[in-house]
């Protein structure tokens, strides 16, 4: 059977980014479609993941997967003959889902706060993010990638999210390269990357997104 | 070298009650501690640095946090009685189920707990809302790994113990014959010897979910 492969996009989304990363890793050709999540949802994304109504959704020959390290596990599994996403010693791929799922729960809900929240929550939300930060920061060590030499799963989880280190900085009044230097080498590092560079939604364009909803939400300063 | 494997949990925590069953289903040896988290033990900081908190499963003196993840470790080391499906697909969609109960369902429940007024009615209908999936996904099987139990049941499992304890305590009605096929599972899951010798004991869960129950809820 023709391996049918549909990934249900938002260019912008830091987690569609991320399955976009993973499908040019593993060099695997699919079909594009592109969501206007903020107006209406197609019927194809309400059909095929009805729960969260939400993208990244992959759709492999008719059935859908939804939840981006999720998708990007299933990647790693079905296209496993190259570029493997996952370590596979034990340890070391229990370790990576530990600090993919740190990255989860500790940057984008709490970063995005600088512009969702009103301005005392913002400004907690900022040292929480930093701090958030420097325990990545001492997790990466003298290490190239978060995977050792290799770029894999947690390298993957976190520079998805590299897009929106300018609107951090600016909305949260901090400097990435003073408070996390080796973050911001380690991101430039994984910019070289051609999976990487080609799949990242450009950083001036999402800090006017996030100006907007900032401003949509009546939160101007 | 003999295997060593150690569990930190607490008594009542339903995140350790997980890797018990995985634990005992599998027929592993294991030594269990039980932390007091109000004077957590050095080990434990040693341990899970960066949450402080349990479970942790500790495997030849290497540890595993975050109770997910220790499922997937503890499956794909000891290979006997799986907790996951072999076919990629099936695997996707037993860690989305996972994932729901603990990122939508479990905080919707604990919404509906704490809070008071127009938040508890609106955690109260999420609640509603996300349990109505959970049925639906159910409907038809024994359990949600099919003739097995699997990932999701054991992630699910709080729903057997600790949601009929916030019913109790706070009067809430949440799982009642709205969900048939859930209630039908509680009492499949709940006959498994390693559930049914493993709940933590009825009459002290409800003294420790009542005081905080009161904590949140004070009287005027």
């Amino acid at each position: 059977m023709a391996n049918e492969v549909v990934l249900l996009n938002f260019q912008p989304s830091p987690y569609a980014t991320r399955v976009r990363i993973a499908l040019a890793e593993k060099g695997v050709e699919y079909e594009r479609k592109e969501e206007d999540v903020f107006n209406i949802k197609s019927e194809l994304l309400l059909k095929m993941n009805p729960i969260h109504q939400k993208v990244p959704v992959l759709i492999h020959n008719q059935k859908p997967i939804c939840e981006s390290l999720i998708i990007v596990e299933y990647i790693d599994e079905v296209w496993n003959h190259h570029s493997p996403l996952l370590p596979s010693d034990l340890y070391q791929k229990a370790h990576a889902r530990f600090w993919a799922n740190f990255i989860d729960q500790k940057i984008f809900p709490i970063g995005s706060k600088l512009w969702t929240s009103p301005s005392d929550e913002a400004k907690k939300a900022a040292k929480e993010l930093v701090e958030n930060f420097k325990t990545l920061e001492q997790e990466l060590g003298e290490k190239p990638y978060f995977g050792g030499d290799n770029f894999s799963f947690i390298d993957l989880a976190l520079i998805a999210f590299s897009s929106f280190f300018h609107s951090f900085e600016t909305l949260g009044n901090f400097s990435m390269e003073a408070e996390c230097p080796k973050i911001v080498e380690w991101a430039n590092r994984c910019l070289e990357r051609e999976s990487v560079s080609q799949s990242l939604f450009d950083k001036f364009q999402t800090h006017e997104a996030v100006l907007g909803i900032k401003k949509m939400l009546g939160l101007d300063s | 070298m003999a295997e060593q494997v150690k569990l930190f949990k607490t008594w009542s925590t339903p995140f350790g009650l997980r890797i018990t069953w995985a634990l005992q289903l599998k027929g592993i040896s294991y030594e269990a501690i039980d932390e007091d988290l109000s004077n957590k033990s050095a080990l434990l900081l040693q341990y899970n640095p960066v949450y402080k908190k349990v479970p942790v499963l500790v495997h030849n003196g290497k540890p595993i946090s975050e109770s997910l993840v220790i499922l997937e470790y503890i499956d794909e080391t000891w290979k006997q009685n799986p907790i996951l499906p072999e076919d990629p697909l099936e695997r996707a969609n037993a860690r989305f189920w996972a994932k729901f109960s603990d990122e939508k369902l479990i905080l919707s429940v604990w919404s509906a707990f704490t809070k008071e007024g127009k938040e508890r009615e609106e955690a109260m209908d999420a609640s509603l809302k996300n349990l109505k999936f959970v049925e639906e996904e159910l409907k038809g099987k024994k359990f949600f790994g099919g003739e097995k139990i699997g990932l999701a049941d054991i992630v699910f499992g709080w729903l057997g113990n600790l949601l009929p304890i916030f019913e109790e305590v706070s009067g809430l009605k949440l799982l009642d014959d709205r969900f048939p096929s859930l209630l039908a599972w509680t009492k499949e899951l709940s006959e498994l010897p390693v559930v049914k010798y493993n709940w933590p004991p009825h009459d002290k869960m409800i003294i420790k979910y009542q005081a905080l129950y009161e904590k949140f809820h004070p009287v005027k």
